[in-house]
């Protein structure tokens, strides 16, 4: 068994920050990553003689690498104002959970061997040394943060923990300390093309399974490309939309799209995964490497455009970061944002009327929609700052008629984390999910009494995987959680069967 | 000359080059280190003036605080409109003649006083109050704190209780800046006032004031959100496309 019993917290009908619980989590880890799975993607596979520093100096070329970290190792006050957003610490009451005392955890270190204060004075200012039991602390605590940025929002400096975890992450690969599943991830990754470890052979067999499927629901030819030169479209989506339930209901629904636009698309085999979990670790080279595969796929298969499917921190790489580590595009068809959303591309449809949906197809669902925290607040969707809140939801109230947003403070850029998200999303960490997940479940919780809402759409493969197995500890069922193209997929109208 | 005198006057030399030498250094390794990726937090405005806006909000009202906190937001935007209000004051024993403005400013200085000081208490209070903040409180917060109100209640006593000769003050401050060094009252409470002040000087370079400065090289607020419109590569990382 991978954690032992915990108990799952109670939903109360309004907000309540938990008392501080010292170690409450403490006993919360992720399995190491073994010599094999750290070396296959660059990293020392253990810790060995000397790693205190090694730590030390990786941390000294990370502040001369990212002006984030060194202003906010300087900036914090500890004036509490993070102190009660993170949703790890709505859940579990543990003080280290609070973002200011998880900064604090490297703080201490930098402090005492990069500052003055910190190396005549370390009592006076909490500075440490970099000794095991500081490395527990973190390997515990920096697993314990999704790197949601919740706490970025509500910092008057605007300080960002997950620039911090990013950092401690990486300073941990680096001596040799990596966390089981998100470097094996990488190293599928690259191995195999995409974090499912899927095939090319069987990617093929499920997309041919899912014309068939599509064909008995419709009656009509809705293609699922794959490797496809010469399509105008190159879709890179999480590869959990190929497998995993409820993720291949909104592929369908992507698939729908562009049969009823009529634009030649395709997927691949070779960037057949939208994750990229280079972020979750903070290592701008994974990261890149990882984007690569992308740029290398459009290439060759001669696209003019990408489209990425519903994924939160896919999406932050892609809008935030591709055209950094992997642009310029100009090769690409200038007409259209690279890369672009598959929600802004559904949406551009609807605005210029090529699309139409019948739309009480979607009646017997009262929706909700859940803002993914990493498109929400590290990521924007359309022209204005703030259309990644607003384009969801119209394609939603577009395709449905029974819509109920959860209440102001647990949306928008204010939305909690589903508590799966920043790799943590592996049955290891399960109790701290489950935790996590507190604040998203209560909000949701209203929402189900008052309206009864029965369905919360997202746009994002993590968020999915994570309300799925998290909804029953709450009572509520795992099929409520979805996409927002498996609405669409729903409602759309494709023309007559011939 | 007096001791007295000649110790303070060295004093402020001092913490006047420590601090000036000490934030420019800061501000240099901070302009110095490369920000290699957008990582505004959004939604964030698209242009530059749009971030001027943004940062202005942040510095002026303290936007993102007054959403997380509404009692640390009112008791640390008190204290921080008032110690605005109090340096101004204190501008007019740098010059002479003294600027319109500082006098118009001299009503409203005096009595932000007891605002700062408000504030600060209000701040302290939720040291031990607020569980959480309990919690992250170092010794350092504390000294801050103390150290803040001692200034803060020493001037107070100085214009409200005990004066002192402040027109030798003046005259010891406008002969600090024309190095003509004049004689320093031998105050205790003006001393000690004093003596307070150079210290906050001390250590604003190397704390947690540095959230001054901080704010402002704060990619996650003083970036743009234009990442598919430019690209924003940091010297070390073009250095992996030419490999």
């Amino acid at each position: 068994m991978a954690t032992a019993a915990f108990e799952t917290p109670k939903l109360k009908p309004y907000p309540v920050i938990p008392l501080v619980q010292v170690g409450a989590m403490a006993h919360s880890k992720p399995y190491v990553a073994s010599p094999k799975i750290q070396e296959a993607v660059g990293f020392p596979g253990e810790l060995t003689e000397g790693w205190e520093q090694r730590a030390v100096a990786k941390m000294g070329e990370l502040l001369g690498k990212y002006r984030s970290l060194r202003v906010y190792m300087d900036a914090c006050v500890h004036c509490g104002a993070c102190s009660d957003k993170c949703h790890y610490y709505i859940g579990t009451g543990d003080p280290k959970n609070m973002p200011v005392a998880r900064q604090d955890l490297m703080r201490g270190v930098y402090r005492r061997y990069f500052t003055f204060a910190g190396k005549h004075f370390p009592k006076l200012v909490g500075a440490v040394d970099m000794t095991k039991d500081v490395l527990d602390d973190w390997w515990s605590y920096y697993n314990q943060c999704s790197e949601c940025r919740r706490c970025s929002v509500f910092c008057p400096y605007g300080i960002d923990t997950a620039e911090v975890t990013m950092a401690a992450r990486e300073i941990m690969d680096s001596v040799g300390l990596g966390q089981k599943y998100a470097n094996e991830i990488i190293g599928k990754v690259h191995r195999i093309g995409n974090n499912l470890g899927i095939p090319g052979p069987a990617l093929e067999d499920t997309l041919l399974g899912l014309e068939e499927d599509t064909k008995e629901e419709t009656g009509l030819d809705v293609r699922f490309p794959l490797d496809e030169a010469g399509a105008e479209v190159l879709l890179v989506t999480p590869s959990a939309d190929f497998f995993s339930e409820p993720h291949v209901e909104s592929l369908i629904g992507y698939a729908k799209v562009f049969h009823a636009a009529g634009i030649k698309w395709t997927l691949s085999s070779k960037a057949s995964e939208a994750g990229n979990f280079g972020l979750f670790i903070g290592n701008y080279e994974q990261m890149r490497n990882i984007s690569l595969r992308v740029k290398e796929a459009a290439q060759e298969l001669g696209v003019k455009r990408i489209v990425v499917g519903e994924c939160g921190h896919a999406w932050r790489v892609a809008y935030s970061f591709w055209n950094t580590l992997i642009g310029p595009f100009d090769w690409l068809d200038p007409r259209y944002p690279v890369p672009q959303h598959i929600c802004e591309f559904t949406y551009d449809l609807i605005q210029q009327g090529a699309l139409k949906f019948d739309k009480e197809k979607n009646d017997d669902r009262i929706i909700t929609f859940h803002d993914s925290c990493n498109v929400a607040r590290a990521s924007r969707m359309g022209s204005m700052p703030g259309g990644q809140f607003v384009i969801p939801r119209e394609i939603i109230k577009a395709v449905a008629n029974r819509f109920h947003d959860m209440a102001p403070g647990t949306t928008h850029e204010a939305t909690f984390c589903c508590g799966g998200g920043g790799g943590l999303l592996t049955d290891d960490l399960l109790e701290l999910r489950v935790k996590g997940a507190l604040p998203r479940m209560e909000a949701l919780n209203n929402v189900v009494q008052q309206h009864g809402v029965n369905f919360m759409a997202t746009i994002c493969a993590i968020c999915k995987a994570q309300f799925s197995k998290v909804l029953p500890y709450y009572g509520f069922d795992m099929s409520m959680v979805g996409g927002v193209h498996q609405l669409v997929s729903k409602a759309i109208r494709l023309g007559e069967p011939h | 000359m007096s001791v007295v005198t000649i110790a303070y006057a060295a004093l402020f030399y001092v913490a006047t080059a420590v601090l000036v030498v000490g934030l420019a250094l800061k501000i240099r390794s901070y302009l110095r280190t490369p920000a290699p990726l957008k990582i505004p937090t959004t939604p964030a405005p698209t242009t530059t003036s749009g971030v001027a806006l943004r940062l202005t909000r942040e510095v002026v009202f303290f936007e993102s605080l007054f959403k997380a906190s509404k009692w640390t937001w009112l008791f640390g935007w008190l204290f921080h409109a008032a110690l605005l209000l109090v340096l101004l004051r204190h501008v007019r024993y740098f010059q002479e003649p003294v600027w319109a403005p500082i006098v118009f400013v001299q009503f409203f200085g005096t009595y932000a006083g007891f605002a700062m000081v408000a504030g600060l208490a209000g701040l302290w209070a939720r040291r031990f109050l607020v569980d959480r903040v309990r919690y992250i409180s170092t010794p350092s917060d504390h000294l801050h704190l103390a150290l803040l109100l001692a200034i803060g209640l020493t001037g107070l006593g100085m214009r409200f209780v005990a004066h002192t000769d402040i027109v030798a003050v003046k005259a010891f401050m406008l002969g600090l800046m024309r190095l003509d060094l004049q004689p320093l009252p031998a105050d205790p409470v003006l001393l000690l006032h004093l003596a307070l002040v150079a210290l906050l000087m001390l250590v604003f370079p190397i704390s947690k004031l540095l959230h001054a400065p901080g704010l402002f090289f704060s990619p996650t607020r003083n970036q743009a959100d234009t990442s598919r419109e430019a690209r924003h590569v940091a010297a070390w990382a073009a250095a992996l496309d030419k490999k």
